[in-house]
């Protein structure tokens, strides 16, 4: 797409960075903006937007990996060999989107071990569901129905974002997580329609999961400082409230497919504005556990980085190796 | 070379406008499983018919490694229904060996999912637990059908001097030396069992060893390329790997020992003893080439084909099997 738009000013996208007169470049990210069509790694930006970028991006990857945790703390007790599988396949389904996304937030020029070294110290934010504890099988589902189809809502509009790799990366991402989100409705359909323990089990996490799963928008439109230039960047397409309206309206329905209910009297559709409403949200709870003080916050962090610091020697040893083999390798030729 | 158990895509890294490192890639297995309702079909996977299938309802066989005509367990429990496939006892007593070895194993390997090094190896230790948990899921499938039982009964409900692992598997997962090193062994060893299995007499045995020593072929890929990096990359990490090795190799043994089962099912398994040579030779160039001797360790008393097990079983199956057991008869 971008080579399209050559044509604008003297600007060529390609050109590097040093070469651009920053109003040109300007004039030309200003006119994909207004095309609505893409800024791809080497053309000029405005540095907030490379920013916003960087920070969107890896907190997105940091949470597919943080994310792992919750998921994996079942994988050794699946009740069954099937749903072990899948589980398993689903968390290293998420070890794979963190692995697309730091390499897309790459392109920006930030290293995923400058990332990881970020996550590890403290230093980064990832999603605050994950600070959630999972404590029974049926947290697998409500994660997967629940968890997974907010960030569906969140994320299939990302797949347009104007920044090409962020978008290209998302589309493959939603396609895997539409799939998890399945099997999550899945484990709990077959919960709903198991004894009575088991439809317990699957109500009990859909409660739980309900609030958290709902503050993954975000803060209220009226509360969301950087929504605005987000969207006017063509990186964000809908507002935090428009994405939970429609959120809860899907939630809504299947939850009466799978015979359970949603813990929110006040659900229903608004006749006159059209959209999905819901009860009050706790904020401050959001606030709470944002700032650190969630059931697991401290346990997430400390796992990440006892993974980090033991594969230490590993990663120096793959690395000493590659270098030794690259001599020989230059030596031979 | 290839640093991780799963094969690159080119469709995925261009996906990403070749940016930043490549990224081992990896097959949506989650996607396989939930579609047609069943496990992994593979693990080690390209994923580029997948690609070609994202348009969101691709077909479950599009992560097998032979499209179309792959064997799943749940293939195995049609047959098995349909009164196609029916392993005599002792033929059943075989595949509970394998499918118990690779079940332990996956246990094991499923806990470095979250924990691993890098996230290459998040990747690649996951991709290697999902195939040896599709292996068990088909052979303990095939098994129960000897006795009527299904994967999940013989998995959940049988006590520990029912299953019939080697001690090899059942060893602790150790820091990432130890399970390179229990990688090494089991992916060699297992390559030559199930190269000799296409030939069983038995042919769902076969058929499960084609499906399989595709998927152990990369697993030894992926072992022998750590045995290199860490035997020559630093000075720790040498050290580390020689200690797995002392460590590990006194199982090696009881995986070669034949016995009265093996010898009354001829053809239609192998005889544990007759895989040796082609073992120690193909450990052996790797292990040269890591300027490595083999260990020089005394062999364990083994027992675990006949139930007498090492005393890390019990915790594995305490945890593997306490949900299932808190609702005996649930459906999940």
């Amino acid at each position: 797409m971008a080579q399209n738009l050559q044509a604008v000013g003297s600007v060529t996208p390609s050109q590097p960075q040093s070469q651009l007169d920053a109003d040109a470049g300007q004039a030309y990210f200003d006119h994909v903006m207004a095309e609505d069509s893409r800024i791809e790694p080497r053309d000029w930006m405005p540095d907030a937007y490379r920013r916003t970028l960087v920070r969107q991006i890896s907190q997105h990857a940091h949470s597919e990996i943080i994310g792992m945790q919750p998921e994996a703390n079942w994988i050794s007790r699946a009740p069954s060999l099937k749903r072990k599988a899948i589980l398993m396949a689903k968390v290293q389904d998420e070890a794979g989107h963190g692995l697309y996304l730091y390499s897309a937030a790459e392109t920006l020029g930030t290293s995923r071990d400058e990332m990881m070294g970020q996550l590890v110290a403290g230093k980064a934010r990832y999603s605050s569901i994950f600070n959630y504890p999972t404590v029974t099988w049926a947290d697998m589902g409500a994660i997967g129905w629940m968890v997974d189809g907010a960030a569906i809502c969140n994320q299939v509009p990302l797949c347009r974002a104007s920044y090409g790799p962020y978008g290209r990366a998302m589309v493959r991402v939603c396609k895997e997580e539409s799939f998890h989100q399945r099997q999550g409705f899945e484990i709990l359909l077959e919960l709903a329609n198991g004894n009575p323990a088991q439809k317990q089990m699957a109500q009990d996490a859909v409660n739980r999961w309900y609030a958290p799963s709902l503050m993954m928008f975000g803060p209220p439109d009226d509360d969301s400082p950087n929504s605005k230039q987000s969207m006017a960047w063509n990186i964000k397409r809908f507002s935090n409230d428009e994405l939970r309206s429609r959120f809860v309206g899907m939630m809504a329905e299947q939850v009466r497919v799978l015979g359970l209910s949603l813990p929110d009297p006040e659900v229903r559709f608004n006749e006159d504005t059209k959209t999905w409403e819901h009860g009050p949200l706790d904020w401050e709870e959001f606030k709470q556990v944002l700032a650190g003080r969630g059931p697991c916050n401290a346990q997430r962090l400390e796992r990440r980085r006892q993974a980090h610091d033991d594969g230490g020697w590993v990663r120096e040893a793959a690395t000493a190796y590659a270098a030794k083999m690259a001599a020989k390798n230059e030596a031979a030729a | 070379m290839i640093p991780t158990g799963s094969q690159p895509s080119q469709a995925q890294a261009g996906s990403l406008a070749g940016v930043g490192p490549s990224t081992g890639s990896q097959p949506s297995q989650a996607q396989a499983g939930s579609l047609a309702g069943v496990g992994p079909s593979t693990g080690s996977q390209p994923s580029q018919a997948q690609a070609g299938s994202l348009a969101g309802v691709g077909p479950a066989s599009a992560t097998r490694i032979t499209p179309g005509n792959a064997l799943r367990p749940e293939d195995i429990a049609l047959e098995v229904q349909r009164g196609e496939a029916k392993p005599s006892e002792d033929v059943g007593e075989y595949a509970l060996r394998l499918g118990d070895d690779a079940l332990i194993l996956a246990q094991r390997l499923g806990h470095w999912i979250s924990r691993a090094p890098e996230l290459e190896e998040d990747v690649a230790l996951g991709n290697i637990a999902l195939d040896q948990l599709g292996h068990a899921r088909s052979l303990l499938t095939y098994a129960g059908a000897a006795w009527g039982k299904t994967e999940d009964e013989l998995a959940y409900f049988r006590r520990e001097p029912e299953f019939r692992s080697a001690h090899l598997f059942e060893q602790p997962n150790g820091d990432f030396a130890v399970t390179i090193v229990r990688q090494f062994i089991v992916s060699y060893y297992q390559y030559e069992l199930y190269r000799r299995l296409t030939a069983s007499t038995d042919a769902t045995v076969a058929a499960i060893a084609a499906k399989a020593v595709k998927e152990v072929d990369y697993h030894r890929d992926h072992s022998a390329q750590w045995v290199l990096r860490l035997a020559l990359g630093t000075d720790e990490s040498r050290s580390r790997l020689l200690a797995g090795l002392r460590l590990l190799w006194p199982y090696v043994g009881e995986l070669f020992e034949d016995d009265a089962l093996t010898a009354r099912l001829g053809d239609a398994a192998v005889a544990p003893s007759s895989m040796r040579a082609d073992f120690d030779r193909l450990t052996n160039e790797v292990l040269t080439e890591a300027e490595i001797d083999v260990p020089d360790v005394p062999s364990a008393l083994g027992g675990g084909r006949r139930g007498q097990h090492s005393e890390h079983l019990g915790y594995i199956l305490a945890e593997m099997q306490v949900l299932a057991r808190e609702y005996p008869g649930a459906s999940w």
